[in-house]
């Protein structure tokens, strides 16, 4: 049994993609990478389960094609 | 051919000849140790304290100049209590609680350390490493004259070993020529870079960070708090990290992180290392340059301690860069380890395996502080674009909300290790009982009428009894524990229960010579007792 959640679980999908999309509006590359790095510690945080966190890392690594 | 390699603080051991030199034969000391910084120092308080013949043979002739380690950690201090050295170095070191973190021109935020009550040592004194060092000559020069076995030999250097199944034979180097030597054993403590490791083609392997640090110590006359202060990428530019912190005798530590393609010479001079002050400073403060140097660090250490009769300790053995302050406060963690388990054996009540765990458990203890030091150097100089990102994001976010703070990594202070899950210890049976206190801690002090409860422990086995009856002594295959008995009563502030029992009524302790818990039980069970008894002196685990 995978601890992480790989099933759909946000509501109004495309309505978070898009304010995830528009939260970079006008931001240089430099400071969306450091509001991504904001927000991925903020959600780490929310999360806090170190085993979901490590499976979450595993899941998001680049896999061999 | 015998220069000094670094200028003294305090010549306390200027050379003299020894009838050893003018010996027909090599003369067989019990325990040799090579180096006489402060571990090697520490080591012979240790032996001699117990009443075993100690040699220490040093390069120089007494202690180096600039202070190198400035942070001393309360186990670090517990340790040089037993010996009977830490007082002076209360009374001369700067105590501290309080650290601010800083991000450019701004503060992200303060911590207080927040020492918890009862305890005799405070979490950190400041002291310049050539006091601490002095302190522990002091001791020894005061042991001497008590009749501890303890001989330190200035400008006597080691140029090269034989090494034998039961003894080593040294060929040593002083003013007036050279003289062989020989030892039972022989303990290397000659420093990161150990000339006796070389010797034995040993290896040190770990990594290399591609930084390097300058060096200041100041003294002002401007009043800057008694805190830690710690820059990210400050605003003045004068190094990509900068720590200031105070010292005893009113100087101040500035360590600039310089990069690593710098060139030495032309950053040491002092209108370059002034440069960087004034910058950081302002231009109106007054300051004397008491002492500078430029450092790379290394987090690096031996696959084994303990090679047959020769055994490393301190620097020689394991290497951490400095934040969060692990090099000499693991290596008396070693010189505690080590010192009762090769009095046992010399004395024959233990056998030669016990000198085994001395490695598996310092090794351990090496792991954590080099795990703890590489990530804090790693949040303190990002390796990458994307490291360096997530670091300021750490930054950025902790300013603003608490859940980023702790993971604002400037160095994680140095406390030791619990020897979790190794061959010495016994049973943790203690229901309801203290994590602090499982099986493998160094013991919690706590207060104990008008002292504390560490100074009664240590030196021996120690069967501790709070609310609980034992024997007054048991003795085990020619090792004997004494019991202190205690009752939860005896501290009116509830430490000692609250360290000691948790949940549970009544606790019976077996505690090591290094004041490290060997096992618990919530009574006292004789056979069980016994058990751990011999398990912690290496004579292994009844089946
Ligand atoms: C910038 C900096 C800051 C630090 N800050 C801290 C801190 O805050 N807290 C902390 O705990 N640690 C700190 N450290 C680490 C600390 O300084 C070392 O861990 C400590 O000095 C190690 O002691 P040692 O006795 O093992 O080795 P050393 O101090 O290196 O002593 C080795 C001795 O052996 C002698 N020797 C060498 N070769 C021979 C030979 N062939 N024959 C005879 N003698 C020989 C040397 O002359 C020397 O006296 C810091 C280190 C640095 C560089």
């Amino acid at each position: 049994m995978t601890i992480l959640t790989t099933t759909p679980n946000i509501p109004d999908g495309d309505g978070f993609y898009s304010d995830l999309i528009a939260a970079h509006d006008g931001l240089s590359d430099d400071e969306s990478a450091a509001l991504n790095a904001r927000l991925i510690l903020i959600l780490a945080n929310q999360i806090g389960d170190r085993a979901v966190l490590t499976a979450a890392l595993d899941a998001a690594r680049p896999k061999p094609r | 051919m015998l220069d000094d390699r670094y200028a003294l603080a305090f010549r306390l051991y200027p050379y003299e000849h020894s009838p050893d030199q003018d010996a027909e034969a090599p003369v067989r000391h019990p325990v040799v140790v090579q180096g006489g910084g402060p571990i090697g120092v520490a080591m012979a308080l240790d032996l001699g304290l117990q009443g075993i013949p100690v040699l220490v043979l040093d390069d120089h002739e007494g202690i180096g100049q600039g202070s190198r380690a400035i942070c001393f950690a309360k186990r670090c201090l517990e340790i040089a209590d037993r010996y009977g050295a830490a007082e002076p170095m209360l009374d001369k070191g700067v105590v501290w609680n309080l650290g601010k973190v800083f991000h450019e021109d701004r503060k992200v935020y303060e911590f207080n350390l927040l020492p918890e009550a009862g305890h005799r040592f405070p979490a950190f004194i400041n002291l310049q490493q050539p006091y601490f060092e002095k302190f522990l000559v002091e001791r020894v020069r005061e042991a001497q004259a008590a009749g501890a076995p303890i001989e330190i030999r200035g400008k006597n250097r080691v140029q090269s070993v034989e090494i034998f199944d039961d003894h080593t034979r040294l060929q040593v180097e002083t003013p007036e020529g050279g003289y062989v030597l020989e030892a039972d054993w022989l303990i290397g403590c000659d420093g990161a870079g150990s000339p006796l490791r070389g010797m034995m083609g040993l290896d040190f392997d770990g990594r290399v960070f591609q930084d390097s640090f300058l060096i200041a110590d100041i003294t002002m006359k401007a009043d800057f708090p008694t805190e830690r202060w710690f820059w990210f990428e400050p605003w003045h530019k004068a190094g990509a990290s900068t720590l200031l912190h105070k010292q005893p005798d009113g100087v101040w530590r500035v360590d600039f992180q310089i990069g690593w393609d710098v060139d030495r010479k032309e950053e040491l001079k002092e209108e370059n290392v002034r440069r960087r002050l004034d910058a950081m400073l302002g231009p109106d403060v007054e300051y004397e340059l008491v002492w500078t140097s430029i450092y790379t660090f290394q987090c690096r250490r031996m696959k084994k301690f303990r090679h047959g009769r020769v055994i490393f300790a301190g620097d020689s053995a394991h290497q951490v860069s400095p934040f969060g302050a692990r090099g000499a406060n693991s290596g008396m963690q070693d010189v505690d380890n080590l010192g009762w388990k090769l009095g046992m054996v010399i004395r024959g009540e233990a056998p030669d395996a016990l000198l085994d765990s001395y490695c598996a458990e310092r090794r351990h203890g090496a792991d954590e502080n080099i795990l703890n030091s590489t990530r804090s150097t790693d949040f303190i100089t990002p390796k990458s674009k994307i490291s360096h990102v997530f670091r300021n994001a750490v930054l950025d976010l902790a300013q603003e909300y608490e859940f980023a703070r702790p993971l604002v990594n400037s160095g994680r202070l140095s406390v030791p290790c619990v020897y979790d899950g190794l061959p010495l210890n016994g049973p943790d049976a203690l229901p309801g009982g203290p994590l602090r206190s499982r099986v493998g801690s160094p013991c919690p002090d706590a207060p104990l009428g008008n002292g504390f409860l560490l100074p009664q422990l240590g030196g021996r086995f120690t069967i501790l009894t709070v609310d609980a009856e034992a024997p007054d002594a048991v003795a085990e295959d020619g090792v004997t524990a004494t019991r202190l008995a205690l009752s939860a009563a005896d501290d009116t502030t509830g430490a000692l229960a609250e360290r000691y029992l948790g949940a549970a009524m009544s606790a019976v302790y077996l505690i090591r010579p290094d004041q490290h818990v060997a096992a618990r039980w919530d009574r006292y069970d004789e056979p069980a007792l016994r058990a751990a008894l011999r398990a912690a002196c290496g004579k292994g685990h009844d089946r």
